[in-house]
């Protein structure tokens, strides 16, 4: 399976124009990254209400649990059944598609931002009230860096649900490195099946790592706990990273150092 | 509705088929999976050293979407395409690596006062972790079978795909049709079947932990 593999990844042919692996990988990342941007515009304000105030969570985990058992394929062909005598363009499969794929991205995505501002701790947010903030400013200054961390897992469970699910796509005739799947099934072609798996399994694994690196960078060490560890450069690291909430901090430490 | 009555006593011993076969291949992989997962979540508890390599393979497996994992089996396994034992072994893949972490969380939040309590009436390691550990972990174990049985219901209908039969054959042949009873029976019938496994599994925790109900009661 291997050198089948190797070898028809290494055909230039599958390379370039239509049918070429960088046309298809556009198509997969612009069908994924556009369903989880609008996935998260919806899940992300709706979460931190909910999670704000506590009401409707019961409902929200109730429906986000019975989403897990809806069979995306079945909802996807059921959409572009409905929608076909509707619309002429190639919308009819492309919405349908996007539609599934914002389905499938907002419950993690809002399931883990009210439980991570339901997280906070109540001295913080009495801390920060009694500081004479707003509730809004709590909301977005306090509860909101805490949630982060969880936010951001849901966030990258919402990519890797997309990602995989964007590959089901391509049998309602869109495109994404699903083609390979589907082709290869009806040309009876394994090694094309097996290379559009394989490239689908590492565009997931390179997206998964990216957004683990991405956390790193996005998450205030005060809450990661990067910034509690004694070690040389502690006070540096302390320092960088208030600078980045308030960049009055950054003046002061340069004057003094 | 009348249409889906139709469909579905026109096609009732196909669909019903399906429908059985849906079950095993749901199933079958999360008993598999426990099967394995056990003493590898029971290692990752046991031996801290292990719980980071083992908890990010799983997480890494987990990853792989799981149309590639059911097109990339056959050239693992040699097998063919169609066959069905593909869809066991990818899913048994998923709820090893779904919960291995789940077992060793679970056995990782017995109470240690409780453990030191079982060792002081003169438990022994394997007696303890099958009399007291075990039990304990019982809540959060069920809390993953059912994550994990319940996504299995939804990933096994993407295996239609590459013809494997069950109920996502409904959904094909929906689309090659272009008819929408056979699809919207192959949601229903995915639906019930998530659900009835669902209480079965909350039902069989209810089962394995009398002690919670006495307290609730009390």
């Amino acid at each position: 399976m291997i050198s089948s593999i190797v070898a028809w990844l290494g055909d230039p042919a599958h390379w370039q124009g239509p049918d070429g692996v960088p046309t298809h990988l556009r198509e997969h990342v612009w069908y994924s990254l556009l369903a989880v941007v609008v996935a998260a515009a919806v899940a992300l304000p709706a979460g931190l209400v909910i999670g704000h105030t506590g009401r409707g969570t019961f409902l929200v985990a109730g429906v986000a649990n019975a989403m897990r058992a809806v069979p995306t394929l079945g909802l996807l062909i059921l959409f572009v059944i409905l929608l076909l005598p509707h619309i002429a363009s190639d919308l009819v499969y492309l919405l349908p598609g996007e539609a599934v794929l914002v389905l499938l991205a907002v419950p993690p995505i809002l399931t883990n931002t009210y439980a991570g501002v339901q997280n906070v701790p109540p001295e913080v947010r009495d801390a920060a009230a009694g500081m004479g903030m707003t509730p809004r400013g709590v909301l977005l200054r306090v509860e909101l860096p805490c949630a982060l961390p969880l936010v951001l897992s849901g966030v990258r469970a919402a990519v890797l649900q997309c990602v995989a699910t964007a590959t089901v796509l391509a049998y309602v005739s869109l495109g994404g490195f699903g083609r390979y799947i589907i082709d290869g099934q009806q040309q009876r072609d394994f090694p094309q099946m097996a290379s559009g798996a394989l490239l689908v399994a590492v565009l997931a694994l390179l997206a998964d790592g990216l957004l683990a690196l991405l956390a790193r960078f996005v998450v205030s060490p005060g809450v990661s706990g990067r910034a509690g560890r004694a070690r040389p450069g502690h006070a540096r690291a302390l320092s960088r990273a208030r600078g980045r909430f308030h960049p009055a901090h950054t003046l002061t430490t340069q004057e003094l150092s | 509705m009348s249409g889906l009555v139709d469909y579905f006593d026109r096609n009732r011993e196909t669909i019903l088929n399906w429908f059985g076969w849906h079950v095993w291949l749901s199933v079958l992989p999360v008993v598999l999976g426990l099967v394995i997962a056990f003493p590898l979540g029971w290692l990752a508890r046991r031996y801290r050293f292990a719980y980071g390599p083992l908890v990010s393979v799983a997480g890494l497996l987990y990853t792989i979407p799981s149309l590639a994992l059911f097109v990339l089996m056959p050239g693992i396994l040699h097998t063919r395409i169609l066959d069905p034992v593909n869809v066991v072994a990818a899913l048994t893949v998923y709820s090893v690596a779904l919960l291995v972490r789940v077992v060793a969380d679970g056995l990782a939040a017995v109470p240690e006062d409780v453990e030191m309590a079982a060792r002081a009436m003169g438990y022994g390691p394997v007696q303890r972790l099958f009399a007291v550990d075990l039990p304990l972990a019982v809540p959060v174990v069920i809390a993953g079978l059912r994550v994990a049985t319940v996504s299995n219901v939804s990933l096994v209908s993407v295996s239609a795909l590459l013809g494997v039969p069950q109920l996502g054959q409904l959904f094909t042949t929906g689309f090659s049709r272009l008819v929408t009873e056979p699809i919207v029976l192959g949601i229903l019938g995915c639906l019930l079947l998530a659900a009835v496994l669902d209480l079965l599994l909350v039902a069989a925790g209810a089962l394995l932990t009398p002690w919670r109900r006495a307290v609730r009661a009390s």
